[in-house]
C-alpha cells in the first residue's frame, strides 16, 4: 500500500513472515539480549517477560508523566467496564500507587463500573451475577468503588448537559510548583508526624488513610433525587422502551455511549474527582478515529480520540491506555493474571453490517492482518489532530455547545457550500406535496413517518410543517451534526430523549 | 405494491421512477433530473466556482461522472445563461484495452454536443512513458505492490494541466463526487497523509503560484444519483473499469463506503462534512507551494511530484520519488533544468526531458 512517508509497499498477501529466519532456541530479547523472548510485538521486536514487564509499564507511566495532568493528591476517577484494557489500567495504577516512595504515583483513584446489562438483553439474574463477579474483583483491589446501573440516567440532574467553565489552565509552572510543593510536604510530614496539615496538598500517609476511610460502597442515586425520579423497575422500562424506539445500531450505539459518559460525568462530580481515566487502547481508538469521521465528528476527532478531553470543563476524561495496542494488553493480562471479567455489549453477536462500529472494526483488523502498520498510521495521523476552535473563532464559552455531546457546534448555516448546506437544501427540495395522497417518508421530517396517529393530521393540515414540530426543531437546533443524524434514527415518541434531558 | 407517486414539485401527477439514496423520497424521472441540475447550480452559485466568462476545461474520461458533468454544465449554461465556455480535455494514459475505447466515447460525445476536444497524450509530455510501460518497469520490483495508481493520477493532473493551458482556459472542472470525495478522506486517514488531510475538504483549490482554479461541481452529489441521472438522459458513455483498479488500494476503501451506506445512506455526505471540518496542527500542513525548478509547475518541493516521479522511472529505481527520504533527486540534470521566467507556465509539449 502507498504509505506515505515510509518506503512501506506492503508485503503481498503471501509473504507475511518476517524476513528474518527463524533460528528458534536462539533468538534473544532484543532488549535484555539474554532472555528468551516470549512475545512480539509492533513489527518484529521480541522481549522476554521482564523487559516486557518493565516496557509496559514504563509506557504507562510515561503517558502521564509527559502530559502532566495529574497532580499530586488529586482524585481520580477509573471507569471499568470489565473488559481487558480498563482491568489493565486499574492494574497499573495499583502497580504504581504500591511502588516506593520516590516513584509512586500520587493521586488517589476510585472505580466506577457502569452496569449495562438492561440494554445488552440481560436478564436481572444474570445481571445480578455479573455485578457480583464485578465486586469480588473490585474488594480485592481494594480502592472505593462505585456500581451505578444504566438506568440511573433518569435521575441526572440537567445541570450535566452543561459545561462547567474551568478558568484559565494552569502552565507547566504550576505543575511543577505543585509537585515540589507536595514532595516539601511530604518531607515536613515525614519529619512531623501528627496530622492537622492542609488539606489541600495530601501527604501519602494521608492518602493510604483516606482510601481506608472513604466507604468502598457508594450507590450514587441515593444522594441526586430531582423531582420525579422513577422507581427501579419503571426505570428499567423506560429505558428499554427508550433504546428500542431507536431504529439503527449505530444510533443505539452512540445513545449508550452519550448516556454512559453521562452518568461518569455525574459519578465524578458529585463524589469530587477532578479527572477520569478511561481504558481505550491503540486499537480501539484507531476504530473509534475512523468511525467518528463516518458519523459527521471530523471536527472533534481531538476530543473523541486524544488523550485528554476537556470538553466539560471541571471534569477532564483521561486515556492512559493509548498507546498499548490490544496485543500488548492481552499479552500481559495473560501472562500477569489480571483478573477481567466478559460481559456482553450492545452490540455482541450482531452481524458486521449492523452498524458503523461494526464495520470500521472488521474492516480496520481485516486491513491490519494485510498491512501491518495500518493502526499505529492512524495513531499517528490522530496525534496531529489538535483542538482547534472553528474557523479561527476565539474559544471559549461564547461558541455555543451542542446538547448532547458537549462539543462546541460545528454547523454554520449561514454557510451553504458545504456537506451540511448540500444536504439542507436537499430537504427543502423535498416539501411533501398539498395534495391529499399520502405523503411517502420523505426527508428528515419526522411527523410523517411516526405512526398512523400523525398521518392523518399530516394529510389534512397544511400549515407550515414547523409549528407542529417545534419543541423537536428547537431541540433539534442545539446539537452538532452528527448527534442530529443521530436523533434521526431515535423516534419522537414516547420516551424521546428530549425528555429525559430537558 | 402500487408505485407511490411523485414527491417532487410536479405534486404527483406522475408516478415516481426513483427513491433518492439520502433521504429516501420518492421521485419522478423529470422532477428528479431537475433537483439533480438545480443541485449543482447551487453547488456552483454557492461557491462562486466558475465566473461568467470563464473559458472552462472539462476532464473528460468518457466516463460517466465526466459524461454526466459536460451533460449539466452544457445544460446549465443554455438555461440559466452563465457564459461558460466550455471545452473537453481528454487525457490518455496509454492503457491499452481500456483508454482507446474510453476516448472513442468520448470523441463521440464531442462530436455530439459540438464542443471542441483536445486530446492530450503521456507518451507525447512525458517523453514516451505510457501507463502500460510504468506498470511494466515498476513490476519488476518483486514483492512489492506496483503503485500504479500513484504514478496515473500524478501525471494525469499534470497532463490535464497542460491540456488546459494549451486550450487557453481559466478554470479546470473534474467530475469528482461526493463518494470520491468520502473514499479519499478515509484513505487519506489509513495512509497518514496529514498534508493532504489539511489540503483538502474545501470546494477545490484555489489556484495559487500559476496553476488553474479547479473546482468539482458534482461534488455534494451521490455515486447512484449520477448514474440514474445519466440513464434518464440516455447519456452515452464508458462503463468499464481500468485495466489496474483491482490492485489499487483504493478498492479496499470503496467496499468499506459501499457497506457503510447500507447502514446508514447519509454516512457519505457525514464524512465529507467530517473532511471539511479536520482541525490539524499547523506543522502538519503543507508549505505554501513554490515552482518545480525543472517544470515550473505548482510544487511544494524543489521538484514537482510529476518531475520527481518520472525521475525514478528515468533511473530505473521506479519508487524513488513514494515516499519519503527523496535522496538522490535533482542531483542529476540541473544544468538542464528550464523553469521558464513566467512562473506557473510550463513548457510545451515534450519539454519534460527524459534523459
Amino acid at each position: 500500500m502507498c504509505q506515505v512517508g515510509e518506503d512501506y509497499g506492503g508485503p503481498g498477501p503471501a509473504e507475511l513472515q518476517p524476513k528474518l529466519s527463524w533460528r528458534g532456541c536462539e533468538q534473544k530479547c532484543m532488549k535484555c539480549k539474554e532472555g528468551l523472548p516470549v512475545l512480539i510485538i509492533r513489527a518484529g521486536d521480541a522481549f522476554c517477560k521482564d523487559c516486557f514487564k518493565a516496557y509496559y509499564i514504563h509506557k504507562f507511566r510515561a503517558m502521564l508523566g509527559k502530559n502532566r495532568l495529574i497532580f499530586p493528591g488529586e482524585k481520580v476517577l477509573l471507569a471499568w467496564s470489565g473488559g481487558p484494557s480498563s482491568s489493565s489500567m486499574i492494574w497499573q495504577v495499583q502497580e504504581g500507587l504500591s511502588r516506593e516512595s520516590a516513584k509512586r504515583l500520587r493521586f488517589v483513584p476510585g472505580i466506577v463500573y457502569i452496569d449495562e446489562g438492561v440494554v445488552c438483553g440481560q436478564s436481572p439474574e444474570e445481571r445480578a451475577k455479573t455485578v457480583t463477579e464485578m465486586k469480588l474483583i473490585l474488594q480485592t483491589v481494594g480502592f472505593p468503588y462505585h456500581i451505578v446501573s444504566l438506568e440511573e440516567v433518569f435521575n441526572l440532574p440537567t445541570s450535566v448537559l452543561q459545561p462547567v467553565s474551568q478558568g484559565p489552565r494552569g502552565s507547566e509552572n504550576t505543575y511543577k510548583e505543585a509537585v515540589d510543593g507536595f514532595i516539601q510536604q511530604q518531607q515536613q510530614q515525614q519529619r512531623v508526624p501528627e496530622e492537622g496539615g492542609r488539606e489541600a496538598v495530601l501527604s501519602d500517609e494521608q492518602i493510604q488513610e483516606k482510601l481506608r476511610q472513604l466507604s468502598t460502597q457508594d450507590p450514587v442515586g441515593q444522594e441526586e433525587v430531582t423531582g420525579d425520579s422513577l422507581p427501579r423497575p419503571a426505570q428499567i422500562m423506560a429505558l428499554m422502551t427508550l433504546f428500542s424506539s431507536v431504529k439503527t445500531l449505530t444510533a443505539r450505539e452512540e445513545l449508550l455511549q452519550t448516556l454512559r459518559a453521562h452518568l461518569i460525568l455525574h459519578v465524578a462530580r458529585v463524589q469530587g474527582y477532578s479527572k477520569v481515566m478511561l481504558g481505550d487502547s491503540c486499537t480501539r481508538l484507531a476504530i473509534k478515529l475512523m468511525t467518528n469521521l463516518a458519523l459527521g465528528r471530523g471536527a472533534f476527532l481531538a476530543w473523541d480520540t486524544g488523550f485528554s478531553d476537556d470538553r466539560h470543563g471541571d471534569v477532564v476524561m483521561l486515556r492512559p491506555m493509548r498507546d498499548y495496542t490490544l496485543k500488548e494488553i492481552a499479552f500481559y493480562n495473560r501472562m500477569f493474571g489480571v483478573p477481567s471479567v466478559f460481559t456482553p455489549a450492545i452490540d455482541t453477536k450482531a452481524p458486521e453490517k449492523a452498524s458503523i462500529h461494526r464495520l470500521m472494526e472488521s474492516f480496520i483488523l481485516r486491513l491490519q492482518a494485510q498491512f501491518p502498520s495500518t493502526i499505529s498510521t492512524v495513531y499517528r495521523t490522530s496525534e496531529k489532530l489538535v483542538k482547534a476552535p472553528r474557523n479561527g473563532d476565539a474559544a471559549g464559552a461564547a461558541t455555543a455547545r451542542c446538547l448532547l455531546c458537549m462539543c462546541a457546534l460545528d454547523i454554520d448555516s449561514a454557510d451553504s457550500a458545504t456537506a451540511f448546506g448540500a444536504q439542507t437544501l436537499e430537504h427543502l427540495a423535498q416539501k411533501p406535496s398539498p395534495a391529499p395522497a399520502p405523503p411517502t417518508g420523505a426527508s428528515g421530517r419526522p411527523c410523517c413517518a411516526q405512526g398512523t396517529r400523525l398521518q392523518q393530521d399530516c394529510c389534512r393540515d397544511t400549515r407550515p410543517l414547523s409549528e407542529r414540530e417545534e419543541p423537536r426543531a428547537s431541540f433539534i437546533e442545539q446539537l452538532c451534526y452528527s448527534c442530529r443524524v443521530n436523533m434521526k434514527d431515535v423516534g419522537l415518541g414516547e420516551a424521546g430523549d428530549p425528555r429525559i434531558l430537558v | 405494491m402500487p408505485v407511490p407517486r411523485c414527491s417532487g414539485p410536479c405534486g404527483g401527477v406522475r408516478p415516481a421512477a426513483l427513491r433518492r439514496p439520502r433521504t429516501g423520497g420518492a421521485v419522478c424521472r423529470s422532477c428528479f433530473c431537475n433537483a439533480f441540475e438545480a443541485e449543482v447550480l447551487t453547488t456552483l452559485q454557492t461557491g462562486r466556482l466558475l465566473p461568467p466568462g470563464a473559458i472552462v476545461a472539462v476532464g473528460a474520461s468518457g466516463g460517466k461522472d465526466s459524461t454526466v458533468l459536460a451533460h449539466v454544465l452544457r445544460a446549465l449554461d443554455a438555461r440559466h445563461g452563465l457564459e461558460l465556455d466550455l471545452r473537453l480535455v481528454a487525457v490518455d494514459e496509454g492503457i491499452g484495452g481500456y483508454r482507446d475505447a474510453a476516448l472513442a466515447a468520448v470523441r463521440r460525445q464531442a462530436a455530439r454536443w459540438q464542443l471542441p476536444l483536445t486530446v492530450v497524450a503521456y507518451a507525447d509530455l512525458f517523453g514516451g512513458w505510457t501507463m502500460d510501460e510504468v506498470a511494466r518497469r515498476a513490476a519488476q520490483e518483486p514483492g512489492r505492490a506496483r503503485a500504479c495508481c500513484t504514478f496515473c493520477g500524478v501525471l494525469r493532473r499534470r497532463a490535464l494541466e497542460e491540456g488546459a493551458q494549451r486550450v487557453r482556459a481559466t478554470h479546470i472542472v473534474t467530475g469528482h463526487n461526493a463518494d470520491d470525495m468520502a473514499e479519499t478522506v478515509l484513505m487519506n486517514f489509513l495512509r497518514g497523509d496529514s498534508g493532504r488531510l489539511a489540503r483538502g475538504g474545501t470546494l477545490g483549490s484555489p489556484g495559487e503560484g500559476g496553476a488553474l482554479p479547479r473546482c468539482r461541481p458534482l461534488q455534494f452529489a451521490s455515486q447512484k444519483e449520477i448514474v440514474l441521472y445519466a440513464h434518464f438522459q440516455e447519456l452515452d458513455y464508458f462503463s468499464e473499469e481500468c485495466v489496474y483498479a483491482p490492485e489499487a488500494f483504493r478498492g479496499h476503501v470503496r467496499d468499506l463506503l459501499k457497506a457503510l451506506e447500507a447502514a446508514r445512506p447519509s454516512v457519505v455526505l457525514d464524512l465529507v462534512h467530517s473532511a471539511e471540518r479536520l482541525a490539524l496542527a499547523p506543522a502538519a500542513r503543507p508549505p505554501p507551494p513554490g515552482a518545480c525548478t525543472r517544470c515550473g509547475a505548482l510544487a511544494s518541493r524543489s521538484l514537482c511530484q510529476a518531475c520527481a516521479l518520472l525521475d525514478g522511472l528515468n533511473r530505473g529505481r521506479p519508487r524513488l520519488a513514494i515516499g519519503k527520504g527523496r535522496k538522490g533527486l535533482g542531483e542529476e540534470g540541473e544544468e538542464q533544468s528550464c523553469a521558464s521566467k513566467d512562473r506557473g507556465r510550463p513548457i510545451r509539449a515534450g519539454a519534460i526531458q527524459a534523459f
